[in-house]
């Protein structure tokens, strides 16, 4: 049934259909609404016995989610941000337990300085935590991960998280097509756990494992994830048969076929990047878009295979490895490191910096012309950074750095985006 | 694609503005994407919102840089930014106010719009006369079928009625009503 949603409540009422048994939830924007109508719904009986637990911190959220799982109850928790660092080290035990667990994250950037707003960081600081990553490119796609991932995480026996762009998905109002019951029913049956805390059939879960085991059980980990590179397109098949649509899967690609230029992004911004590239092959310009649908497992193989035609790759990711560069771009690099395809790091959307059409263009034209650097920032300000850099040369004691930036800064463009001017 | 870009302060409904706008946009068969700016919003603080509007899926993500339409919730906001940037060179502009645009001092960022596409609307008059509280948003929907033709008041009135319930739809409605007369320049015998 088609309906004018936001994100968030498209989310919870997918979360409703999926027939979970518990939800342990703690607030914290952008996140929030999405917990907030899943206890709507529970209030209202939308979900039959599903037990809805307000807990105390995020920590205890995943906690409790680690209990319940564990107890062989099918388990939905969700966060952002700082929610998901204060509970990094339920992420890991969730992971390293085999405990089916689906979680959204609702991205945003991660403080100092604090910061409300979208970008990947968050979701990328747990990217080697063991958990399956699927990221959305549209409220439907979310929507139709998360009835996905309860499939995924339950079939391996490994949690799923699921990534949504924060504010920009999580606060959109846009159409989607919501399943019946008896859809998500026929595709999601009861949980089956693989293993469950029972009385009556006692065994203890979360042993203490020494040198002599550690590694096979992290191997088996891994190991998991690699089975989850073909579990994930299965399930999205079978999925695009009882739904009609085709969503998730490893990766998706947009006019890729004889480009020069391929962009390799991921999220909510993918959907920008295609009217970018329409306007672009429209002036004749050959290039494509491939969404990473599955960041955790990395899908090597096949983003070899596309992009191994290309004559360059440029990767736009919403997130920053200081000290190094691109996040997503090392993965990329790491599958066409038998090449020698340039691939170029394009860091932008940080903290909610809007990613407009004009910079893309302006982008994607300097990678036409192979004037792209190694890494570069999208409207990164190179004056305001350097007026700071030479200040701080200048003073001893210049005093924080970001207080100093925004005095410097006017972020008061009509559309609520940051349009800096230098200080006169 | 129609684009719309929303100007009001906290508390003045403007994010629930866009939101009811692409209920409207999707009651008449449009693809329709609304989004607030994601600012702190506070009471009285300068908000934006947004909404776009188009017979086939919108698949951009970015905020509304050249508006097809400016729906103004406070004229105030005139002097504390540039309300009218990228304001397409056919675009529309609907201003809660009674004042001219001389009053306003944007005489001369309106004079090269074509005529009728520039209405003022005492949207927050109509607000307090049929809802009881000085909120402008949902007249200004009625005001903005008027002038834009985009969508019909009926679409704006089923926008509010999914959106709240009761009394407060009603006087919604009648506000919604009222200002899209208003802004024909007709007069409503029960406004």
């Amino acid at each position: 049934m088609l309906k004018q949603l936001e994100g968030s409540h498209a989310v919870a009422e997918a979360i409703a259909l999926c027939r979970p048994e518990v939800i342990c939830a703690y607030p914290i924007s952008p996140q929030t609404h999405i917990v907030e109508h899943c206890g709507e719904l529970v209030r209202e009986g939308a979900m039959g016995s599903c037990e809805y637990m307000n807990v105390e911190s995020e920590f205890a959220a995943l906690s409790a989610c680690i209990g319940s799982s564990a107890c062989g109850a099918r388990t939905y928790t969700a966060t952002a941000s700082q929610g998901l660092l204060y509970m990094a080290e339920a992420v890991y035990n969730a992971s390293g337990l085999g405990l089916p667990i689906v979680m959204t994250v609702a991205n945003r950037a991660i403080g100092a300085p604090i910061n409300i707003w979208n970008d990947h960081t968050d979701s990328m600081s747990m990217r080697d935590a063991g958990w399956i990553q699927l990221f959305a490119e549209t409220n439907q796609e979310a929507l139709d991960l998360h009835i996905q991932a309860f499939r995924i995480a339950e079939q391996l026996s490994q949690p799923v998280m699921v990534c949504m762009d924060g504010f920009i998905l999580t606060h959109a109002y846009e159409r989607v097509d919501m399943p019946t019951q008896e859809q998500v029913d026929a595709f999601l049956p009861p949980y089956q756990p693989q293993q469950i805390l029972d009385p009556a059939n006692p065994y203890s879960i979360g042993a203490m494992v020494g040198p002599e085991a550690f590694t096979e059980v992290r191997y088996l980990a891994h190991e998991k994830q690699l089975q989850a590179l073909d579990v994930i397109p299965a399930i999205a098949a079978e999925f695009e048969q009882i739904f009609g649509r085709s969503s998730g899967g490893l990766i998706r690609e947009y006019r890729t076929d004889d480009a020069e230029t391929i962009v390799v992004t991921l999220g909510s911004v993918a959907g920008t990047v295609k009217d970018v590239v329409d306007e672009m092959r429209d002036a004749g310009d050959r290039i494509g878009v491939v969404t990473i649908g599955s960041f955790r497992p990395f899908p090597t193989a096949e983003l070899r295979a596309v992009l191994k035609a290309a004559k360059r790759v440029v990767v736009l990711e919403k997130s920053l490895a200081v000290g190094f560069g691109g996040v997503v771009a090392n993965n990329i690099h790491m599958a066409l490191h038998h090449t020698d395809i340039p691939v170029h790091t394009v860091v932008a959307g940080l903290g909610g910096r809007p990613i407009t059409m004009p910079s893309l263009h302006k982008l994607f034209a300097e990678a036409q012309e192979d004037k792209l650097q190694d890494t570069q920032f999208l409207d990164l300000q190179h004056d305001i950074v350097n007026a700071e850099l030479a200040r701080q040369r200048a003073l001893i004691g210049s005093g924080p750095t970001a207080e100093s930036i925004l005095r410097n800064i006017q972020a008061d463009t009509a559309y609520g985006g940051a349009s800096a001017q230098p200080a006169e | 694609m129609f684009q719309v870009r929303l100007h009001g302060r906290g508390g003045q409904g403007v994010v629930t503005a866009a939101e009811m706008l692409s209920i409207a946009g999707f009651s008449e068969g449009k693809h329709a994407q609304a989004f607030p700016s994601f600012g702190s919003e506070r009471t009285g603080a300068p908000v934006v919102s947004f909404c776009r509007l188009d017979d086939k899926e919108i698949r951009r993500r970015e905020p509304i840089l050249e508006p097809d339409c400016l729906i103004v919730q406070d004229p105030t906001l005139f002097h504390a930014l540039d309300v009218f940037q990228g304001l397409r060179p056919d675009g529309y502009v609907l201003i809660n106010t009674t004042k001219d645009w001389h009053e306003l001092g944007i005489a001369d960022k309106v004079a090269h719009l074509p005529d009728h596409h520039v209405v003022g609307v005492n949207a927050t008059a109509l607000a307090r006369k049929h809802v009881g509280r000085p909120v402008p948003n949902a007249a200004l929907l009625g005001g903005f079928a008027a002038i834009t033709g985009e969508i019909h008041l009926a679409a704006v009135e089923t926008a509010i009625a999914t959106k709240f319930s009761g009394a407060i739809a009603d006087g919604n409605i009648a506000a919604a009503r009222a200002a899209h007369a208003a802004a024909l320049g007709e007069e409503l015998t029960d406004a």
